[in-house]
């Protein structure tokens, strides 16, 4: 990889360092957004089926 | 009278407070993350003994940072579940307990990749990381202990006072680079006495420490938007079930 910067005879272990942490946060973040994704989806169905939670009264 | 701290740990103001702050935390995160990357690789010279090896550090350090941070407020959660019986203390435990996960691995991992150049291996044995590895280990105990039992209540107070447990580790591994005989080097920004490292590294290494603290916050507050969801996702069903239950019985009579 060549960003403009050498990084001399050890880059390898470099980049490897930034991609691991790269790789993780995404996966972190992409995981964290389809769940909230999917327990909005589970609400909205159950509120369009009428249901509603005890705790949010039976009005 | 509710106090302060009842009314902003009520999950419903917690929803609302979040959704309005999440954006900006996540954005800052961001920003701060980009600006501390430029410090990192085109202002930061490179370390007079490691060379450009050290600029793993400015990953690495903020990984290992946040690896304990997250554990002492997942510790604080659970005395707050245990002690105050607040449900929210309980989701604020669990929705962290993946991310320390995720950083004292990416700590690890990072700590090998830059130990390999610079002590000539990628692991030993000695006090500092074996130590972490404990406490990455630790996070995984706790996940598989709240998953391993059906009854919530139950897995909630029983991974809470593992978590408690757990802390010790956190003076353990503070204190391991100096009764311990390890490659790894001693303490040199949260010391007495001041850090030792240049304000030309140390700067891109607090702006990145902010930045990754941040960007935890951020996943964090999300983490917890889910876990309520998902409670109030529970609860509607078991009330669908109890409705269907009520109706069949009334059918029946």
């Amino acid at each position: 990889m060549d960003l403009g910067i050498d990084l001399g005879p050890h880059a390898s272990f470099i980049w490897s360092a930034y991609g691991v942490v790269a790789l993780v946060i995404a996966g972190l973040i992409v995981r964290l957004v389809l769940d909230g994704r999917e327990q909005e989806r589970r609400l909205a169905e159950l509120a369009a089926r009428g249901v509603r939670r005890r705790s949010a009264g039976r009005s | 009278m509710q106090t302060l701290t009842q009314r902003l740990a009520n999950p419903t103001r917690f929803m609302e407070l979040s959704a309005s702050v999440l954006p900006w935390i996540s954005a800052a995160a961001a920003v701060i993350i980009g600006y501390g990357l430029y410090l990192a690789f085109y202002v930061a010279p490179p370390d007079y003994q490691q060379g450009e090896t050290a600029r793993i550090m400015f990953i690495h350090v903020p990984c290992a940072w946040l690896s304990m941070a997250v554990y002492s407020i997942i510790a604080m959660s659970a005395f707050g579940f245990l002690v105050f019986r607040h449900p929210l203390a309980d989701v604020s435990a669990k929705a962290a307990v993946p991310l320390g996960a995720a950083f004292t691995f990416l700590a690890l991992v990072t700590g090998s990749l830059w130990g390999r150049p610079t002590w000539g291996t990628y692991w030993v044995w000695d006090a500092r990381l074996t130590s972490v590895l404990i406490l990455f280990f630790l996070y995984l105990g706790l996940m598989a202990l709240r998953s391993s039992i059906e009854d919530e209540s139950l897995a909630s107070k029983l991974t809470a006072i593992l978590a408690l447990v757990g802390i010790v580790m956190l003076p353990i591994i503070k204190f391991s680079v100096d009764f311990g005989n390890t490659l790894h080097q001693p303490a040199s920004v949260i010391r007495v006495g001041g850090p030792t490292i240049d304000a030309s590294l140390l700067i891109p290494l607090l702006v990145m420490a902010v930045g990754f603290t941040l960007m935890f916050v951020a996943m964090h507050l999300k983490a917890m938007r889910n876990e309520i969801m998902r409670r109030r996702v529970r609860a509607m069903q078991l009330a669908e079930v109890e409705r269907a239950q009520a109706a069949q019985l009334a059918a029946a009579e």
